[in-house]
């Protein structure tokens, strides 16, 4: 099967084009050059569209233990966006917390083809795996979250050599099946049970006398040295603490040089100025990022409107919970590995903390110089849900329009904002690299994010239109995997995706250790803990793609 | 025939039916015979060693091909207006299977032991809760309080797999911890400390529970309280209770739901929650509901994540709605509003309702029937027949279950793709 994109003109940073006019030929699901003498089956004439690879979400929690019971606490939310079964979709439901059907539906007719949940617990892994499953019409992926969990910091507190830390890692890597590592809230979640209430980053763990620093270090040289493609992915520690700026420079100055992303930062940039002693730290934020090639951060935009948050972070969840709108949210210590904190929130574009959060991410967002080394998130769903993102696009894209918000904004959170002074305007070519070609470079996804030749067919075409946030909520095609899935809005096929992974090197002595700890200690045997192929693949759905890691990481 | 029927042993094999997912058990089989030959117990071993019984499905009591059979049950599905499917007692691929028939029919999602389930449920739509998982109970708790139950009957193996275990991470031996049961007494001894000492039980009538829950919370936030004893239980008792509570380092509040089984239980399980919730202002604690035995709690997960809502879901309008008293099975079988009933039990042989509607069973081969079905299909059992995954009670961990025999059995997911197929084909 040949297919042929003809004249569309082509966003692909990944091959430095921006906006050229060229055909695109699509074999068997992938790119290929040319069409090798051969006449197409299927022609599509594109001429005046915007060709871009598939969206790539790197940070979206869309599948665990945490996203269900998010959907357990808010049956209000579900009804309040009930999904019809129609055509060749499943009844489902949508907004903050939407089942998994719906969620796949929803990021494919904004051609998203992609999408990666960041906080799967080992212990919970395959609960991540079988949701994500549930995913249609998207490639997913995971990283694992270490660094509150017993085994690790044992290892650490004891002084164990960093290459048993490694081998920890990559076997937590490889049982988990997944592509990345994050750390929430360093050694937090674990505190939290020894009933500490907040631990900075210089801070000891009481128990285990280990700090946040210490953590994150040994973490980012685990990934660093196996070679893992993405940098350390990490929730640093006092989220939504005002005054967290300096944890945030200090984490980055402390990580000396390792490759490290910082998610949601926005959570992790305020400052204590002013009568209400919260400000913006965005500028200061934006400028060590831009000072240090080594960090990569996402913004976790917040957005107006009721939202549920759900974070592994259960130590600073609990904290706040009393902000929970409506009066209600789950805490949980889990299984000695991590924990989790889902509660439910309303930002308000009035209150002068949510619209200087608002502002702050937009501040981060247009002061980071760089778009290969900031992504477009909102943290779905704790920002705001995914489907806010075509609004958030015209938020940087438009200065007038994101002017025109900011004027409606608590007028205080407005005035301490530096936002109305920026004139950056995203072109369609930065919103590619920051949603397509460097979410996949950043991932190590050699074979998505771009339109070259060898990569996966994941394709959106949009019509230009005056008002971007149309032009991309709603896409006239999206391909996946070479397969036409939406066709102006209508999902016509529907199709499953792939579960990008990573399989790191180890040396398996480590096994002999963790079978003692599973045996003395957890709740499992160790033989029954990693998931195996045949759990993701075996019902003919899902396809595992194993990423190379990069060689000679090890120094 | 060549009957050398070879024997072997499993070892580490996961259980599906315990809730508690117990994956230590040593299982000889021998052909279709299987045998629990170590750590088992008298949930599990039955539910290991039920004997397969019919092989081939029937219609009307006739002995048919899977085939025929799938045709009538799609026969009988698309005839209906409002077909409920019940049971569930499932796996995660037969739950999958059966949603998507059942959102395709608009049909009601309920399970045999939904009733139980929302005593819970309800709690975390309108409150949420501080919860803990089996493996910090294993290390990490001092004092466990157990409201309403009597645990060993329902998980014979609690005790000795997470309360009584020789060591813990943490330092702390585990022979010291302290056990409270209020409400339901001990049946055995499962909860006696290994050196003999017994917990301290404070028993009092089931219709005082909500009071002595309300009691505890009250007193936990501070408040004084008129009366001076609440169902024979002395006021200064359950103040000990509390304070023992509050000095713990890590407490932790469990019930089966399915023990407490009188009308707005979900008031006195969410008194409990909120105990918990104002310990936790202080020191650590955390509920841990047990149940989800046979498949529940695995069948209202997938639910959970596929519709939004764990359970009672009916797909009537088109989508998934959700209502804890409209969309029970007994409820829309006696009001007339159901005119199927589509029994799923894969993991499960609890009875269904008898009822005058036409009726289609798909269960574990070996369940039994009171009334002979429309139509039966025997199917194989996760975690013997198939591969497969469960839950356990704490919605965390899922296993994986391996095939121990070959039955030649299909399994739940295949009889129900098998009767969408055959939907497509009328
Ligand atoms: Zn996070
Ligand atoms: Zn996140």
């Amino acid at each position: 099967m040949l297919t042929k994109l003809a004249g569309g003109k082509v966003y692909d940073p990944a091959h430095g084009q921006d906006g050229v006019v060229r055909d695109i030929f699509i074999r068997d699901g992938r790119i290929v050059d040319g069409p090798g003498g051969d006449t197409p089956d299927r022609t599509y004439d594109l001429s005046g569209r915007i060709v871009m690879a598939g969206a790539i979400d790197m940070h979206t929690h869309i599948g665990g233990g945490k996203v269900t019971i998010a959907r357990t606490l808010l049956p209000e939310d579900h009804r309040g966006d009930p999904a019809v079964r129609e055509g060749l979709m499943r009844g489902g439901c949508g907004h903050a917390a939407p089942s998994t059907l719906t969620t796949g539906y929803r990021y494919a007719e904004m051609g998203y083809t992609a999408g990666f949940e960041p906080a799967v617990l080992p212990i919970n892994a395959r609960q991540a795996h079988m949701e994500m499953a549930d995913v249609p019409l998207m490639d997913v992926g995971g990283y694992v979250m270490l660094g509150s969990d017993d085994f690790f910091l044992r290892l650490l507190s004891s002084g164990a050599d960093q290459r048993l830390i490694n081998d920890y890692v990559a076997w937590t890597i490889r049982s988990s099946q997944c592509i990345g590592v994050k750390v929430v809230n360093p050694g937090g979640i674990s505190a939290f049970k020894f009933n500490q209430r907040k631990l900075d980053l210089d801070e000891d763990h009481t128990y285990y006398g280990v700090t946040p620093r210490q953590i994150l270090q040994s973490l980012a040289r685990a990934v660093h040295e196996l070679g893992v493609p993405h940098p350390l992915h990490v929730h640093g520690c006092n989220l939504g603490v005002p005054g967290n700026v300096d944890t945030t420079l200090n984490t980055i100055a402390g990580i000396e040089g390792l490759p490290m992303h910082l998610t949601h930062v926005q959570f992790h940039s305020y400052g204590t100025e002013g009568d209400r002693k919260f400000s913006s730290g965005a500028a200061r934020i934006a400028e060590a990022v831009n000072a240090n090639k080594n960090i990569t951060v996402d913004v976790g935009q917040i957005l107006f409107g009721a939202t549920v948050t759900a974070s592994g972070d259960s130590m600073r969840q609990h904290a706040n919970a009393g902000h929970a709108n409506p009066a209600k949210w789950v805490c949980m210590d889990i299984e000695c590995d991590a924990g989790c904190g889902v509660v439910p929130f309303k930002y308000r574009d009035q209150n002068f903390v949510n619209a200087l959060q608002w502002c702050i991410g937009l501040e981060v967002f247009l002061m980071v110089e760089d778009p290969w080394r900031v992504f477009l998130t909102t943290d779905h769903p704790n920002g705001a849900p995914f489907t806010s993102y075509p609004h958030l696009i015209k938020l940087l894209m438009d200065r007038s329009f994101r002017n025109d918000m900011l004027a409606t904004i608590n007028p205080d959170a407005a005035a301490l904002s530096n936002l109305g002074s920026l004139q950056r305007e995203y072109s369609l070519y930065e919103i590619a690299i920051m949603t397509r070609a460097g979410a996949a470079r950043l991932l190590g996804l050699s074979d998505r994010g771009h339109l070259g030749a060898g990569a996966g067919a994941d394709i959106t075409v949009y019509r230009p239109q005056d008002d971007v946030e149309k032009m991309f909520e709603a896409p006239d095609y999206v391909f996946k995997d070479g397969e036409l899935v939406v066709d102006h809005g209508m999902i016509v096929n529907v199709v499953w995706g792939n579960v990008h992974t990573i399989r790191p090197e180890y040396d398996r002595s480590i096994e002999g250790r963790l079978k003692d700890y599973f045996d003395r200690y957890l709740t499992m045997h160790v033989d029954n803990f990693p998931i195996s192929d045949w759990e993701l693949e075996g019902d003919g759905r899902s396809k595992i793609l194993i990423h190379p890691c990069r060689t000679g990481g090890r120094s | 025939m060549s009957d050398q029927v070879s024997v072997e042993i499993r070892s580490n094999v996961p259980s599906p039916f315990c809730g508690i997912a117990s994956d230590d058990l040593q299982i000889q089989v021998s052909g279709l015979d299987v045998r629990v030959v170590a750590n088992g117990d008298a949930v599990t071993t039955p539910a290991f060693e039920l004997p397969v019984e019919a092989l081939k499905p029937r219609v009307a009591g006739v002995e048919c091909s899977l085939d025929e059979a799938c045709a009538r049950a799609a026969e009988l599905i698309s005839r209906s207006h409002y077909p409920v499917f019940s049971g569930f007692g499932t796996d995660v691929n037969d739950t999958r299977a059966a949603l998507s028939l059942i959102d395709r029919c608009r049909g009601v999602f309920d399970q045999k032991r939904s009733e139980p389930s929302l005593r819970n449920l309800l709690v975390v739509a309108d409150s949420g809760w501080m919860a803990t998982t089996l493996g910090e109970v294993k290390n990490r708790a001092d004092v466990l309080v157990v409201f309403g139950t009597d645990i060993e009957d329902a998980f014979p193996r609690f005790f000795e797999r997470f309360v009584w275990n020789s060591e813990t991470l943490f330092g702390q031996d585990p022979a010291t911890r302290e056990v409270i049961y209020i409400g339901r007494e001990p049946s055995g001894r499962a909860a006696y400390a290994p050196d003999g000492r017994a917990p301290w039980v404070l028993p009092c009538p089931s219709e005082s529970w909500p009071d002595v829950a309300a009691a505890l919370s009250a007193l936990a936030r501070g408040a004084r309280l008129q009366a001076s004893e609440i169902g024979g239980l002395a006021i200064g008792d359950l103040q000990k209770v509390v304070e023992r509570l509050k000095n713990a380092s890590y407490s932790v509040v469990t019930w089966a739901a399915g023990q407490l089984d009188f009308p707005n239980a979900d008031l006195t399980v969410q008194q409990l929650c909120q105990l918990v919730v104002v310990l936790n202002e202080t020191t650590r604690s955390g509920v841990l509901p047990l149940g989800g035995q046979n498949g529940d709690k695995t069948a209202a997960q997938v639910c959970a994540w596929q519709t939004g809502y764990p359970t009672r879901v009916s797909f009537a309008r088109g989508y998934p709605e959700f209502d804890p008293f409209l969309f029970g099975t007994d409820r829309l079988l006696a009001s007339g509003e159901a005119d199927l009933l589509v029994w799923v039990a894969s993991l499960s042989t609890l009875p269904l309702p008898v009822t005058d509607v036409p009726t289609i069973v798909i269960a574990r081969s070996g369940m039994r029937c009171e009334r002979e079905p429309e139509v039966f299909i025997p199917v194989g059992t996760p975690g013997i027949d198939h591969v497969g995954h469960a839950y356990r009670c704490d919605s965390v961990v899922a296993l994986p279950l391996y095939k121990l025999r070959e039955s030649g059995l299909p399994s739940a997911q295949a009889v129900l793709q098998g009767i969408e197929n055959a939907l497509d084909a009328l």
